[in-house]
């Protein structure tokens, strides 16, 4: 009582908000009052003190979010170039309509679903494997845990770099390898699936540590009884983890697999820096390049803002429904089980 | 006692929120502030210096020539600052979006010869007319390189610092070993005047060529060789992209794809990790050669090959590359930056930055000067490499250049001539190359 006593303001500070306040009060009203008044106080910070926590994200996502993604959308109706992006012509959905035939585009489509499964695929089953392995009693276990999430660390610009002269065709040395043991040169930046397998293979040495914490970490809730009382059944470690394991850790798998999606969706940096000379253009023949190096070739090296914003709006589209089909799958998944 | 903290805690996070605000407000007023050309930062260092800064790509060599130090002496009263960006893919997106909403702007920023006729073109209302600017002479410069910064209507809105005027740069060595001649007149005359000569002396050279060398280093270093002593390229002189119809560039592209169908070329891209091993493991005998390539082969080479290379003139004469000084209307410093742009880019400047940089001068008034004609290089050895090239400065034709010449050029290189050396026929390469390079055209 007697803080609050302190913290209350004087009256005299009240303003007229309370005319024809008896100077003289008898304490048990004025207590209420104060009661009274302290609850509104109370019930406005609770009411409000939420929307001025979370107001910084939204004033953020309106400068740097929003505000982009309707101007893109604005800016995908009109023909602009990047030397004057302010002299805007009115070219309606045609921008929109020449995606249908636009070759590039479908290429570039083709190559990011590939180049996602062929990345995301092995990359969850060797992450599974990984998890698995940790999961059991290890000496040095965090060690090799801090060692999986390394990759993640790197950034991709300096692992891409590496890769590209381990996947170097006259002097790189997977192709050394591969000739030592009697295999003919592969040209991995020229050839369409040895390319996207190279650029696949950056993608999955850098999330791969990463999805295997993450199944580690839904590994380690899994009950211990529940194992015990396979193996009193006489269930192997194999058993165990099919019919153990992994109907636990269904839950987590989406999780990955819906976060992986999007990620393959978006591949960008790994092409990009793959072929650093051809840049954007993701091979001499695109045989690499994803939706990512499409848009970013059309708006940063070609200049056609009008353009690279209706590509960008297409794939914003394009993962609202990669992210509906997920949502559906999850939800029958999770009905069945 | 809850209230207390309740209250300080929501207090607090307002206070947060209201920092956060004028943080971001504050934010956008610094940078209107700044870029309308402020004049608050007259003082920097806080004795009365100018600082004015230069916005660069790569290694322009002002500073490593001692240039900004000299100037900083005849002019106390200036500091200058640069800005490096590593590679002109990054650097000249950043400057047209800077120019386009004029912030961000240095107060002298640099053009590449594959951007001036776009920024000519579309940007010549934000930069200074530089020929109004005293001590500023149009005879100065080469006339090709004076007028490819200049406008329809008599702007000029950059000076130019360097020329790349091509030679073919040879290996002695392995000339002599394929059995072809090693002086560099009579190599010269082995295919003066045609590049079709220059092949077939690659065709010479491959019958007897050393194990796993290759004539020359690159499609693309070739296809840009006879490309650029063309006189008319990729568009015509009323500005329309006639690439596809000019039979220069046809034929241009048809002899570098037999070239490399043959193998009389190497199979890599210039400038790549795996190019420069080439270099260094002495896999081509020659390649086409602006004074700065002897400066890139030195850094790439084994000490061994110094003094092995030498230089001959090029069948045609041609350009590559170089670089123009211009300044932004809306700089802190205009009138400073334009006398700096004059000093740096006067005949003096430009032959101490061909001695210590290997960029070889646009104004012919340098190609007298002892630094030039004396100018050596280890990897050339004795060859009086400042007359050669400027023999095949004079010889480089006025050539029109269009806006979107760089995209064209990659277009047939990267998406083209490359394509023979895996295998391709040099119809398919010509077909993937067009059209790549008209999807990447269309607005």
């Amino acid at each position: 009582m007697a803080t609050r006593h302190d913290t209350a303001a004087p009256p005299t500070e009240e303003g007229g908000a309370a005319p024809g306040r008896p100077p003289a009060a008898v304490p048990d009203e004025k207590e209420q009052r104060r009661r009274n008044r302290l609850s509104r106080r109370w019930q406005r910070d609770i009411r409000w003190s939420p929307y001025a926590f979370v107001s910084p994200f939204f004033l953020l996502f309106l400068a740097f979010g929003l505000f982009p993604l309707i101007y893109t959308g604005w800016a995908s109706l009109h023909t602009v170039e990047l030397t004057a992006p302010t002299d805007m012509q009115w070219a309606g959905l045609r921008n929109y309509t020449r995606i249908f035939d636009d070759d590039f585009f479908w290429n570039a489509a083709k190559n990011t679903l590939t180049i996602g499964i062929i990345s995301t695929v092995p990359q969850l089953l060797m992450a599974m494997g990984l998890a698995h392995i940790l999961n059991y009693k290890l000496r040095g276990s965090i060690f090799y845990r801090v060692m999986m999430l390394a990759p993640y660390a790197t950034s991709i610009a300096s692992a891409s770099l590496v890769f590209v002269l381990l996947f170097g065709r006259d002097y790189g040395m997977i192709n050394w390898a591969l000739h030592a043991i009697g295999f003919d040169k592969i040209d991995w930046q020229n050839d369409k699936w040895p390319s996207q397998i190279a650029v696949s293979t950056i993608v999955i040495w850098r999330w791969t540590g990463y999805n295997a914490l993450i199944y580690l970490a839904a590994m380690q809730a899994i009950p211990q009884d529940l194992y015990e009382s396979a193996a009193l059944d006489g269930a192997n470690r194999w058993q165990q983890f099919f019919h153990v394991t992994l109907p636990s850790l269904r839950p987590t798998i989406l999780f990955t697999v819906v976060v992986s999606t999007i990620g393959a969706s978006q591949v960008f940096g790994e092409p990009l820096l793959f072929d650093a000379n051809k840049g954007a253009s993701g091979g001499a023949e695109h045989q690499f390049q994803t939706l990512g190096l499409y848009l970013y070739e059309q708006g940063w090296v070609n200049q056609h803002l009008g353009r690279a914003s209706a590509i960008a709006w297409t794939m914003f589209l394009i993962l609202i429904v990669i992210g509906i089909v997920n949502y559906v799958i999850s939800r029958r998944l999770r009905a069945s089980s | 006692m809850r209230t207390i903290t309740r209250r300080s805690r929501s207090l607090g996070a307002l206070a947060a929120v209201a920092a956060l605000t004028t943080g971001l407000l504050a934010g956008c007023a610094d940078d209107s502030g700044g870029s309308s050309g402020g004049s608050s930062s007259d003082t920097g260092g806080g004795k009365g210096k100018t600082t004015i800064t230069l916005g660069l790509f790569g290694t322009q060599g002002f500073k490593e020539a001692g240039l900004y130090a000299e100037y900083e002496k005849l002019n106390p009263n200036i500091k200058i600052a640069e800005n490096v960006v590593e590679r002109n893919e990054n650097y000249y997106p950043a400057l047209v979006n800077h120019l386009t909403t004029n912030s961000g702007l240095q107060d002298v920023q640099a053009v590449e010869v594959g951007n001036i006729a776009e920024v000519v073109q579309t940007q010549a209302s934000k930069l200074v007319d530089l020929s109004k600017v005293s001590g500023v002479s149009k005879s100065n410069w080469l006339d090709w390189k004076w007028q490819q910064a200049t406008t329809q209507d008599g702007q000029t809105i950059g000076l130019g610092t360097d020329i790349g005027p091509m030679a073919i740069c040879y290996r002695k060595d392995l000339f002599q070993q394929a059995g072809l001649p090693t002086d560099r007149d009579k190599v010269g005359q082995l295919w003066a005047g045609d590049w079709n000569k220059l092949v077939a002396a690659g065709e010479t050279y491959k019958k007897k060529a050393p194990s796993g060398t290759t004539f020359m280093d690159s499609p693309g270093g070739l296809l840009n060789a006879i490309i650029s002593s063309d006189q008319e390229k990729f568009y015509d002189s009323s500005g329309k992209v006639v690439y596809k119809t000019n039979p220069a560039i046809k034929s241009a592209f048809d002899l570098t794809a037999k070239a490399a169908s043959e193998g009389l070329v190497g199979a890599q891209t210039q400038f790549q990790p795996a190019w420069d091993t080439t270099i260094a493991n002495s896999k081509f005998a020659a390649v086409a050669c602006p004074p700065w390539m002897l400066g890139y082969l030195k850094g790439k080479s084994k000490p061994d090959a110094a003094g092995k290379w030498d230089v001959a003139a090029a069948p045609k004469s041609g350009n590559w590359g170089g670089t123009f000084l211009a300044v932004p209307k809306s700089g802190k410093h205009v009138t400073e930056a334009e006398k700096l742009v004059t000093w740096l880019t006067a005949p003096a400047q430009q032959a101490k930055l061909f001695s210590v940089q290997g960029s070889f001068p646009s104004a012919p008034g340098a190609y007298n000067l002892p630094l030039v004609t004396g100018a050596k290089n280890s990897m050339t050895g004795d060859t009086p490499i400042g007359t050669v090239f400027a023999e095949a400065a004079k010889a480089i034709p006025t050539q029109v250049i269009g806006p979107k010449d760089q995209i064209i050029q990659q277009g047939l290189t990267d998406n083209g001539v490359i394509l023979v050396t895996k295998g391709k026929s040099a119809a398919e390469a010509w077909t993937t190359a067009t059209k790549t390079i008209d999807n990447n055209l269309e607005k």
